[in-house]
């Protein structure tokens, strides 16, 4: 076979992972945030309910949660399926949420309270000083934890090949087992490319950032 | 007509009693001290004038009108304490300025948050935040501050930093301005520089409340003193009174443990 052909093979598929990267990314950020004001909610069982849903998704395999998506409804003889694709996707987006979800968490409880106080006291309302004062206080202390596992993301999508979507990795698998050993190597290489992006995105933004201490 | 009144207030936290029925009244243009040793609940009564923290009894009047009353749950709605707590400003003893933001930004925010409430402030936009900005840049001159309006909090010295929060209290006009131990963060050689803010502050008859662990300033710049001691007011009068003739065994005993401060 053709180079370029196994390239353009190679290409397609990682158009997969990307395409879970980002449909993740899309749909975990905002679910992330809204997990984590339950995690702080002052409603006790709420708190706890939404705490231990977090401690089993953080707790158990991302590969094993694909899983459960994937084959779940109809081991319990639901005669239902999701797409493979889609379970994917909803596997990691509620693995996602939960990860960015303390990474929201530990931003936004390290904020002194004298902000808010001091907020308050100046006659501001509650929405106010969320988005004049805190805002970007925690988002200057979220982007370092959140470029980690954004960048542990992309590496993380080969997982969905375990309910054979073929991304890059099981596309060139394919190639191994027909003696062509090189396909598989070269991944490494898209995912060196995507990371260093991101490495250097995060990098941008928390030097945008380094203006002010927090 | 007293400009504060703080009538028998009570707070307590789970079942310690901090403040045990805290009564004073303050004039218009007095500078009042509070004294005391730590945890006597100073903070506290701060935080209650700036619902902070809600007393569990008692009430505060601030010219005449009724602002707090423990018994009466429609002068607790948070919409209206909002408005309320503008009578008073409040300095921490961490400045708490916000990061973010320079001086100047620190010291115009909140007025420029109040004014979009303005009926005209879509038409005369550009006209209020020049206002704002212009009162801003008079306010750090007052503090001295001119060449520093633009500098992030991290760039100035924890002196300057208060600096600024006062100007941020003052911004907001308060008619009374509250401060809690405001050099106690400070390195002693910098505490000179914000007392000596205070200070101008009272010449310019602001009305203040003043917790305090510098005697000496206390006793300059006050016209009323509060001893406070184990949530109770324990002895207050004149500066000249409290500090040089006090009538209670608590207050010499106080005094003598801070003389030369
Ligand atoms: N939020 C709180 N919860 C529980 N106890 C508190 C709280 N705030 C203050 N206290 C207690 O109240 C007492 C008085 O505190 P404070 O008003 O800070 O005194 P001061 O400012 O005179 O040192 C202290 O014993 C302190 O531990
Ligand atoms: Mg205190």
């Amino acid at each position: 076979m053709e180079t370029s052909v196994i390239l353009t093979k190679l290409f397609d598929a990682f158009f997969l992972n990307c395409e879970i990267f980002f449909k993740t990314l899309l749909f975990a950020l905002p679910l992330g945030l809204i997990i984590s004001f339950g995690s702080m909610s002052n409603f006790k069982p709420l708190k706890a309910l939404v705490r231990t849903f977090v401690w089993i998704i953080r707790g158990t395999p991302l590969m094993l949660q694909v899983i459960v998506i994937f084959y779940g409804p109809g081991l319990l003889g639901i005669d239902f399926a999701f797409p493979r694709m889609t379970a994917a996707i909803i596997a990691f987006i509620i693995n996602y949420a939960c990860y960015f979800s303390e990474i929201y968490r530990g931003g936004i409880e390290v904020i002194p309270r004298g902000q808010y106080e001091a907020g308050q006291v100046l006659g501001m309302k509650k929405g106010q000083i969320f988005f004049k004062v805190t805002l970007i206080q925690v988002i200057k202390r979220i982007v370092p934890p959140m470029g980690n596992e954004i960048i542990t993301l992309i590496k993380d999508t080969a997982l969905a090949n375990i309910i054979a979507n073929k991304e890059i990795i099981m596309m060139s698998k394919e190639f191994a087992t027909k003696g062509l050993i090189w396909p598989l190597f070269s991944t490494a290489i898209f995912f060196l490319l995507f990371c260093g992006i991101l490495t250097l995105l995060f990098g941008y933004i928390e030097r945008k950032l380094n203006y002010f201490r927090a | 007509m007293p400009v504060l009144e703080v009538r028998n207030i009570e707070k307590s936290f789970d079942n310690t009693e901090v403040l045990k029925g805290i009564n004073f009244s303050l004039e218009k243009g007095e500078v009042l001290a509070i004294i005391g040793s730590s945890g006597s609940g100073k903070t506290t009564l701060l935080r209650c004038l700036n619902f902070l923290e809600r007393p569990d009894c008692g009430q505060i009047l601030v010219n005449d009108n009724i602002i707090f009353d423990a018994q009466d749950k429609r002068t607790q709605h948070e919409s209206e304490v909002r408005k309320k707590r503008l009578h008073f400003g409040l300095v921490f003893q961490s400045f708490n300025l916000f990061p973010q933001y320079t001086a100047k930004k620190n010291v115009m925010l909140a007025k420029e948050l109040l004014a979009k409430e303005r009926e005209d402030y879509k038409t005369n936009r550009r006209q209020i935040k020049k206002e704002i900005e212009k009162e801003a840049e008079e306010l750090l001159k007052s503090v001295g501050l001119q060449d520093k309006m633009d500098l992030y909090p991290h760039q100035l010295s924890g002196g300057q930093q208060q600096r600024v929060a006062i100007a941020r209290a003052l911004a907001l006009n308060p008619d009374i301005l509250c401060f809690d131990e405001p050099t106690s963060a400070l390195d002693p050689e910098l505490t000179g520089e914000v007392l000596n803010v205070i200070r101008l502050l009272a010449k310019a008859n602001t009305t203040m409340v003043i917790v305090t662990h510098e005697m000496q300033f206390a006793r300059d710049v006050a016209t009323k003193v509060i001893f406070m001691d184990e949530g109770v007011v324990c002895e207050e009068g004149a500066p000249c009174d409290v500090f040089g003739n006090p009538k209670k065994e608590r207050t010499k005993h106080f005094l003598e443990h801070y003389s030369g401060n």
